[in-house]
């Protein structure tokens, strides 16, 4: 059975579904199967962040009101034959996803794939819940900021009440996901550091992507940014973080200490 | 402006760090979630059939850390329904 992971946030554009495409595509490189899937009926991008716009035929929706078969929905990546995206769609509204619908799907999606990842709406609205019910775990994107920490922690609450496992008394396993963080600024004190946000939020962290423009570069093209440069910065990040939902432990490294080897070797700086 | 706030402004991630503190230990304890709200009702209902007390005096609180979540439950009990129970 496959594991079901959300990326929620509560707030919008932090990263979520940028974050989706990149674990998603890092676990396929890993040689897993994994799907994605669009929660955000309406308001679907996941198709465009992973290039697979003009190749959407049918969608969640369709699929769930019985108009489509989910292998007919499923679209297969070009670049990896082990990751698959499953589109939400753009012309209905939320709520043509109903709670017994999204189960068999995902019920389905489990028994086929080793990862089904979620890309939640923003809000907390229905779109949200549905796409955090079926968890196993969830990744929280944060960015260091003060009204994304604010919403995270509201999205932390409703992981506790709203899903199956919470309602089966079991504990959701949740693990934050900091974006776009700038170490310069951290350490200049003009940005919220890794250590003040875990603190807030007291959940454990699954990894830090920084601020950068390979992730944008990426985006325009159509790609996961682990796909699109797998050797910058972003991409090792996600990597890392795809590894450590495997469940492998792994130091944290703060992206963006621009030490090279020299200063590896030399160790940390003075003072 | 001082001519020393040109070079040196106040850092201001501490200011955030203390502002979303204060802001969510409150949050989390107040309207936070249903399930609170709803835990408070029932207890009251079952403490109000043996003893008589004030709704306003029964406070539920929740905290969240890593590992687990601590249920506080505050009972204010008159002193006149106090002697009767005992």
């Amino acid at each position: 059975m496959g594991k079901v992971i959300v990326v929620t946030s509560g707030k919008g554009g932090v990263g979520k579904t940028t974050s989706t495409a990149a674990l998603g595509a890092a676990l396929a490189q890993n040689g897993e199967r994994v799907v994605v899937v669009d929660f955000d009926v309406g308001l679907r991008n996941l198709d465009l962040v992973m290039g697979a716009e003009r190749r959407v035929v049918y969608d969640l929706v369709n699929v769930i009101q019985g108009e489509a078969k989910l292998t007919q929905a499923l679209i297969r990546d070009k670049r990896l034959e082990n990751l698959f995206l499953l589109p939400a769609s753009q012309t209905r509204d939320k709520d043509n996803l109903t709670t017994e619908g999204v189960d068999r799907v995902i019920t389905e999606l489990k028994r086929v794939f080793d990862w089904v990842i979620c890309d939640s709406p923003a809000g907390i609205e229905r779109g949200a819940t549905l796409a955090m019910r079926h968890a196993d775990m969830a990744v929280v994107v944060t960015n260091p900021e003060v009204s994304s920490v604010r919403d995270s922690d509201r999205i932390i609450g409703l992981l506790d009440s709203k899903t199956l496992k919470a309602e089966r008394g079991e504990r959701m396993e949740k693990h934050l996901m900091l974006t776009r963080y700038d170490s310069v600024r951290a350490e200049r004190g003009d940005m919220l550091k890794v250590d003040d946000v875990l603190e807030i939020l007291s959940i454990p962290l699954v990894g830090i992507i920084p601020e950068s423009s390979d992730v944008l570069r990426a985006s325009n093209m159509g790609a996961p940014v682990t796909l699109a440069d797998a050797r910058c910065a972003p991409a090792m990040a996600y990597f890392e973080a795809a590894r450590r939902l495997r469940g492998e432990q792994l130091p944290i490294t703060i992206p963006g200490d621009k030490r090279g080897i020299f200063g590896k070797i030399f160790g940390r700086k003075a003072a | 402006m001082s001519i020393f706030g040109l070079f040196r402004k106040n850092k201001s991630a501490p200011m955030a760090r203390e502002r979303l503190q204060v802001l969510l230990a409150h949050e989390r304890a107040s309207a936070g979630s249903d399930l609170v709200s709803i835990l408070r009702e029932e207890i009251l209902a079952v403490i109000a059939k043996h003893v008589e007390l004030d709704a306003d005096r029964v406070h539920v609180k929740m905290d969240r850390d890593e590992n687990m979540s601590i249920l506080e439950i505050d009972v204010e009990i008159p002193l006149k329904a106090a002697l009767q129970a005992a």
